[in-house]
């Protein structure tokens, strides 16, 4: 018997609509309301004032460890721009721009990486996950948000996002076929940054593309350029419609680059070279979205110093938390702490009373200060 | 009353509490059609349909993570791993996720499931089909772990395993699935977890021991008194973690010996928590070193040896008369 051909061929597409030159393929261009348009360029802006000012907090001791994002705004900010407060959004721990449009406090995300439990707690009505840290162990948490939506009969979207490393853990390939057995409601948003800390994608995968693993799971795949607000977004509204719309899941891979560290405690000079950051540099997703609101007359000089001081407020706010309680690592183990764990509590309690430590509520105490990492500075406030 | 067998105990239990509330779903591995290989689920996917009687892609990590997902939105799943020794494949969605959400998220979230897994020897298996895991579970904090010792417990406290609003681990012998049926009421009924219960009572010495070492802590007892004129008190956890440490300190303080029976490998398993809270609680009372009788400190000894390292009766008897001597 022959061998008889199954699947010929598969097709993976790139979108890409505002390119690092500025030129516009406007019959790709997503139908956005000059409001829309500024809100999303005020989130990128954000996002990357935000980014820069938090690894100078890092360097200066003021918070811990940090993933930045710098160079993954659009990636980040046109897919979550697409999601309705009521949908869901399940960050990996480089979203902060996103995050921030999904309405976590800035001040909160300064608590979370000054090592304060408080900085991943979400407002009651948020339907966002904290960040979740070992790589890829989200995706299926977002699988199983929407299972549960279109078992409640709820018209939610999730939208997971994941790293271009997270493609090679097995979650991730768990989370995808089981999307795709179910059919359920999910997103999911590989920002492919090209390097997973110190590896890049060549060693990662000997797949062409990220977004074609989707199709082994019967899943819709798509590659967009990730620098481009417009194509991102374009992408993950035609994804998140279609899962709206009972059509199940979609894997979008946002091509970009970390033009930062991997974290705070990183050193990228040992593993790439400053050519190839200069040459992403050039693809700067923030430089040709200006570009192109500038010329539809929706510039917004002034708006660094307006999120500037947004964001000095907030690091005003996130430093005049009162030290963090010790005695708080005790609740919320279980929704009643046993009674091991009751007394567990009391013997700190009598250490802290003990040693007069200071009391949380005391205003006029300083929140501590992170450990410095290797070759870091510890400069005065 | 009917008598039921542990299997049968457990699926009444898992119809019970599927008819009481709508957000309970049960997904694994063969659990629709198939009823589970144990048959545990068996015909709950034609009462209650195949959205809440999912049979999943095989994939641990799949079944425990997207159990998560479904928790942290208000959804109460009841997953089974097929066997505890694969549960290795979804340890860190319990590790990582299922026991912190709480914590992590300050109380905002909370993952309200259950993971059944079939444990322990005696059934002829293969490798990664014998083994008695719980002490990993049992040392997690966030957790419940639970194991049941026969029909009547395994219904209650599956119940309230899945009405508790944490992570519960809940281990079930295979030993016992079809080991001996018991009387089950009518009527729905729950255990409360985190207490132990006294299965005999006695005054000379504690026997402790949970899931199917109860039968052997039993029969022990049974020799003991029989043979030496022993009264032994059994005390059977059935909650390993949070351990009911006051009910093993009032048994042994009452008794003043004490010796821990369970199927896990002896270092660092449930056995050692259980001494040192016997030295922190019951010291003054206690006329003889606490003993351990438990499996030895081997990976897989294969079913043709399992006798040789699961505790048996004969070895709690001996345990029990070196303490009484002592």
């Amino acid at each position: 018997m022959p061998r008889t051909v199954l699947e010929p061929r598969f097709q993976v597409e790139h979108l890409s609509i505002l390119d690092s030159e500025g030129h516009l393929d406007a019959a790709l261009e997503p139908t956005l309301e000059p409001g829309e348009l500024r809100a999303l360029w005020r989130a990128m802006l954000l996002g990357r004032r935000l980014d820069e000012r938090m690894v100078r907090l890092q360097r200066q001791g003021r918070i811990g460890t940090f993933a930045p994002i710098k160079g993954q705004e659009a990636s980040q900010i046109g897919s979550a721009a697409t999601l309705r407060k009521t949908d869901w959004m399940v960050p990996s721990f480089r979203e902060t721009a996103a995050m921030i449009m999904r309405g976590w406090p800035i001040e909160k995300l300064l608590l979370l990486f000054a090592g304060y439990l408080e900085g991943a707690e979400p407002a009651p009505d948020q339907h966002d996950l904290p960040i979740t840290i070992p790589v890829a162990t989200q995706l299926p948490h977002a699988v199983g948000l929407a299972y549960a939506a279109q078992y409640r009969g709820d018209d939610a979207v999730v939208m997971v996002f994941l790293g271009d490393g997270a493609t090679s853990e097995g979650d991730f390939h768990e989370a995808m076929n089981f999307a795709g057995v179910w059919q359920v409601p999910v997103v999911f948003v590989c920002q492919n940054n090209q390097w997973a800390i110190s590896v890049p994608l060549k060693k990662q995968t000997h797949s062409r593309t990220l977004a074609q693993k989707a199709l082994a799971y019967g899943v819709p795949g798509l590659q967009v350029d990730g620098n481009d607000v417009l194509a991102v977004y374009a992408a993950a509204r035609e994804a998140v419609d279609r899962a709206r719309g009972g059509g199940g899941p979609t894997l979008i891979e946002c091509i970009t680059y970390r033009l930062g560290v991997h974290t705070t405690a990183d050193d990228p000079t040992k593993y790439r070279s400053d050519e190839e950051v200069r040459a992403w540099e050039r693809k700067d997703p923030l430089t040709r979205f200006r570009a192109y609101l500038e010329a539809r007359g929706l510039g917004e000089p002034g708006l660094e110093a307006t999120l500037d001081a947004e964001i000095a407020e907030a690091v005003r706010r996130f430093e005049a938390t009162p030290p963090a309680d010790p005695l708080a690592m005790f609740e919320h183990v279980h929704a009643e702490p046993p009674a091991h764990l009751r007394a567990q509590r009391e013997d700190l309690a009598r250490r802290l009373a003990a040693r007069g430590a200071p009391s949380p509520a005391d205003p006029g105490a300083a929140p501590p200060r992170a450990t410095p990492m290797r070759g870091q500075r510890l400069t005065r406030r | 009353m009917p008598k039921l067998n542990m299997v049968k105990a457990l699926n009444l239990a898992l119809f019970e509490e599927m008819a009481r509330d709508p957000d309970v779903l049960v997904l694994g591995e063969d659990v629709g059609v198939d009823g589970g290989v144990f048959r545990v689920t068996d015909d709950l996917q034609r009462k209650f349909g195949s959205q809440r009687v999912i049979d999943s892609p095989l994939a641990e990590a799949g079944i425990i993570g997207t159990a998560v997902g479904m928790a942290l939105y208000g959804l109460k799943p009841v997953c089974e791993i097929q066997f505890s020794g694969f549960a290795f494949q979804c340890f860190h969605q319990i590790e990582n996720h299922a026991a912190r959400y709480r914590a992590r998220s300050r109380g905002r979230f909370h993952c309200q499931m259950v993971i059944r897994m079939p444990y322990g020897g005696g059934v002829r298996a293969l490798e990664h089909h014998t083994e008695s895991e719980e002490q990993f579970y049992a040392h997690i904090p966030g957790l419940t772990m639970v194991v049941p010792s026969g029909p009547r417990t395994a219904r209650a406290l599956l119940a309230a395993a899945i009405r508790d609003p944490d992570p519960v681990i809940f281990f079930e012998a295979k030993a016992l699935y079809h080991a001996a049926k018991e009387d089950v009421p009518d009527e729905s009924e729950t255990l409360p977890l985190g207490r132990a219960r006294v299965a005999r009572e006695g005054t000379d010495l504690t026997l402790i021991a949970y899931g199917a070492m109860l039968r052997v802590a039993l029969e022990a007892a049974d020799t003991l008194q029989s043979e030496d004129g022993a009264s032994v008190e059994v005390l059977d956890l059935l909650t390993i973690s949070p351990l009911d440490r006051e009910a093993i300190v009032a048994s042994v303080g009452k008794t003043g010996r004490a010796v821990v029976v369970h199927e896990a490998p002896r270092s660092f398993g449930p056995g050692a928590e259980i001494a040192a809270s016997i030295m922190d609680g019951a010291f003054l009372s206690l006329e003889a070193p606490v003993r351990r009788v438990t499996a030895y400190d081997v990976s897989f000894v294969g079913f043709a040896r399992e006798k040789a390292t699961v505790p048996d009766a004969p070895r709690v008897v001996a345990a029990a008369r070196e303490t009484l001597a002592f």
